[in-house]
């Protein structure tokens, strides 16, 4: 190995001498502020990898009915849903059956608010762990994001299970090719759940009170999105304003692409788009510059 | 060999003691807004000192290098810095000032069990924790054997974690952190829990890291340990480097010493007296075999400690000198009075006792002069607490009263006596 002549360091010799490239990592008060961190994301692949699988596996263990539950609870969900929103409040779903129209408003917000406050959580919930050992943080928060993915793969497939029930009965939803649009809104979607979720989570370091905020927050964001109602019988005026939610056109988007009914509003999914990589690179800034004192302040 | 793996310059770290989480909103931004006009924090309260009194820098401008293969020492007392400095190196928590620049991977025996899920079996955890270490997981799959092995826990390795004992679950873990081979692996007391065996095993793994000419950076307050580990040291204190060098003059520097050298002082340059009106205390020593002042002996030489005295007053009495040997953690070893005890005349005296070699236990010892009479009751002339600190080093080179073992030997005393083994007679 090459022997490099570096007895006495001061910080006068250092900056003369400048920084030959050879040292693996350099500690220093703060980051470069547009520093993501993501190569380094990229190689810790295996953690997060391994993240996902230990939630899923750790989720369900010593359950009766294991990974059962991830279909046992949706379905109930969206029954209750089915019940209480069109049986009793007779709430109009835009022709598309009920049962189908809350199955897959409960999945997307499921998933959402899923990603959301795990997420959101990601701090204060591992302190113990951040405090001994250093990886990115931004693993955990990525790596529920994909955990969170498994469930709603079990959902969709249930789904679609029942969308082929009911075309089969003649029923008058229409899927159609928007479908192939998919995997873009779920990224959306999930980019939109990462992003809110890792700002409150670098906030709930100081302030404690989010974590109260976000527990009913997001049931309260839910009515405010529309999931157990259609856009449509929003009165036109606020439509504009619920708009603004970047998670209404893309709850819209899929409900035209799976049952024909909604909207699939391009301009407004395009604002939604930049909304969500605004408030993403947002989030990962703030949560890495965090997470290099936050074990100062828990 | 010089080169430097790591390098630490002008670290420091600044904490605000107080109301941090309870923080509001308001105080921030009252913070806030005064950082921004260049001004004080208005909510720091300033005590007479001048100083803040919620404020506390952990390390101030803390700067030395470590070199490849070097085992260096961190010793200071409670809050002087080590577990901040050992927070940055680790990257849990970044500096306010200063910078650290690092070659190589470093690990730490201080995460041991780090996110270990008790729902999961060994087998998986073994993969979870190893990758939270910085592993691939292709990187574990090669070593799973390996681990597994080490740790001891073949048999439950597909029970959940949870079902272990402290002790399987310990020895799975320190298995995992044991095969990261990182350049530079860093120890924390951890040493101090866990079973004697388990102590071993880390010791053994720190030689075997060191030997194959890696860095090991050692945390303890067992100054035994240190001392007979490391090569280098550095002593923290208040959150400021006091000395580095040796790891002994690191650790002699901890011991306390205000004077030039801890094993031995001079009673004249200090201006308060020691003694009364019969006895003054003069000087002490610990000497070597060559009667040479030093601070430090090997266990297998003997050492002398030495006490000069004047009697100043009523020359009838047995005046006894006595020393009082204590160990690091404020134990007494042993007291030992001197065996020739009778009257003499005024004058200025020299006792000199002699320990012999392969007596002490290694570690640091600190000894209490005094001079005791009995005549009128127990009547005490001088007495001086840690008057002289010295430690004894264990080279840890297959010593007989080793036997082999590595780890760390309790007792304060550690004598080699006779032993007879013998075949019993069968009949």
């Amino acid at each position: 190995m090459e022997t490099v002549n570096v007895s006495p360091i001061t910080a006068e010799s250092a900056a003369v001498v400048g920084d030959p490239p050879r040292w693996d990592m350099v500690i220093e008060p703060k980051g470069r502020l547009f520093d993501l961190k993501l190569g380094e994301l990229w190689h810790y692949r295996d953690l997060v990898y391994l993240f996902v699988w230990r939630d899923f596996v750790a989720q369900y263990k010593q359950t009766v009915l294991g990974p059962a539950w991830h279909v046992i609870q949706p379905l109930i969900t969206t029954l209750v849903f089915t019940i209480v929103f069109s049986k009793i409040a007779r709430i109009p779903t835009d022709g598309a059956p009920p049962f189908l129209f809350y199955m897959l408003g409960t999945m997307l917000w499921g998933y959402f608010s899923g990603v959301f406050s795990a997420t959101s959580s990601t701090f204060t919930s591992n302190a113990n762990l951040f405090g001994k050992v250093y990886f990115p943080r931004l693993a955990v928060p990525v790596a529920t994001l994909f955990s969170r993915l498994i469930g709603l793969a079990i959902h969709l497939t249930f789904f679609l299970l029942f969308l082929a029930w009911y075309l089969y009965q003649g029923s008058s939803v229409t899927p159609n090719v928007w479908i192939l649009a998919t995997p873009l809104l779920l990224v959306m979607m999930a980019m939109l759940a990462l992003g809110m979720g890792v700002i409150v989570s670098a906030f709930t370091t100081r302030y404690r009170d989010l974590a109260v905020v976000v527990g009913f927050g997001t049931q309260l964001l839910m009515f405010v999105t529309p999931i157990v109602y259609p856009l449509s019988t929003v009165p036109p005026a606020y439509r504009g304003w619920m708009m603004l939610n970047p998670m209404t056109p893309i709850v819209e988007a899929f409900r035209y692409a799976f049952l024909g009914t909604g909207s699939f509003d391009l301009p407004m999914l395009a604002i939604s788009a930049a909304t969500i990589s605004v408030l993403l690179l947002v989030g990962v800034l703030i949560f890495t510059r965090i997470e290099r004192t936050f074990m100062d302040s828990v | 060999m010089s080169d430097v793996v790591i390098s630490v310059e002008n670290l420091s770290k600044h904490y605000r003691l107080g109301e941090i989480g309870g923080g509001t909103l308001q105080e921030d931004f009252q913070r806030w807004w005064a950082g921004m006009r260049g001004k004080e924090d208005p909510l720091l309260k300033v005590d007479g000192s001048g100083r803040a009194a919620g404020d506390l820098w952990a390390l101030r401008d803390v700067s030395f290098d470590v070199r490849q293969g070097e085992v260096l020492g961190i010793v200071g007392r409670n809050g002087a810095g080590k577990s901040t400095l050992l927070k940055i190196l680790s990257r849990t928590t970044a500096p306010t000032e200063g910078r650290v620049r690092v070659r190589g991977r470093i690990a730490s025996l201080l995460e041991v069990g780090t996110g270990f899920h008790p729902e999961l079996t060994g087998r998986e955890n073994i993969f979870l924790n190893g990758a939270i270490l910085g592993m691939k997981k292709a990187e574990i799959t090669r070593k799973l054997d390996e681990i597994i092995d080490f740790s001891g826990v073949e048999r439950f390795i597909d029970t959940p974690v949870k079902r272990y004992s402290s002790g399987m679950y310990v020895r799975l873990a320190f298995a995992v952190a044991a095969h990261l081979e990182p350049e530079i692996l860093i120890v924390d007391e951890v040493l101090a829990v866990g079973d004697a065996d388990f102590q071993k095993k880390c010791l053994g793994k720190m030689q075997q890291v060191s030997r194959g000419g890696r860095t090991v950076l050692f945390v303890s307050h067992n100054l035994a340990m240190v001392s007979s580990l490391c090569t280098v040291g550095v002593h923290l204190a208040g959150g400021q480097l006091v000395k580095q060098g040796t790891a002994q003059s690191a650790i002699l520097s901890y011991a306390g010493a205000s004077g030039d050298s801890p094993g031995s002082v001079d009673f004249s340059k200090i201006a308060r007296r020691v003694g009364d009106d019969c006895i003054e205390l003069l000087a002490g020593a610990v000497l070597d075999e060559q009667g040479q002042s030093v601070a430090e002996v090997d266990i297998g030489q003997a050492l002398k400690i030495s006490m000069h005295y004047r009697i100043i007053g009523e020359p009838h009495r047995r005046y006894l000198p006595n020393f009082h040997f204590h160990r690091s953690d404020g134990s007494c070893a042993f007291i030992v009075n001197a065996s020739d005890a009778q009257p003499r005349p005024e004058g200025s005296y020299a006792a000199t006792c002699e320990v012999p070699a392969h007596f002490l236990n290694d570690g640091l010892y600190s000894v209490r002069l005094v001079v005791t009479s009995f005549e009128t009751g127990v009547r005490v002339h001088a007495d001086e607490i840690s008057a002289l600190t010295f430690n004894v080093r264990d080279p840890i080179d297959g010593v007989a009263s080793r036997a082999g073992y590595t780890g760390p030997m309790p007792g304060a005393i550690r004598p080699i006596l006779s032993w007879t083994i013998e075949p019993l007679e069968t009949a």
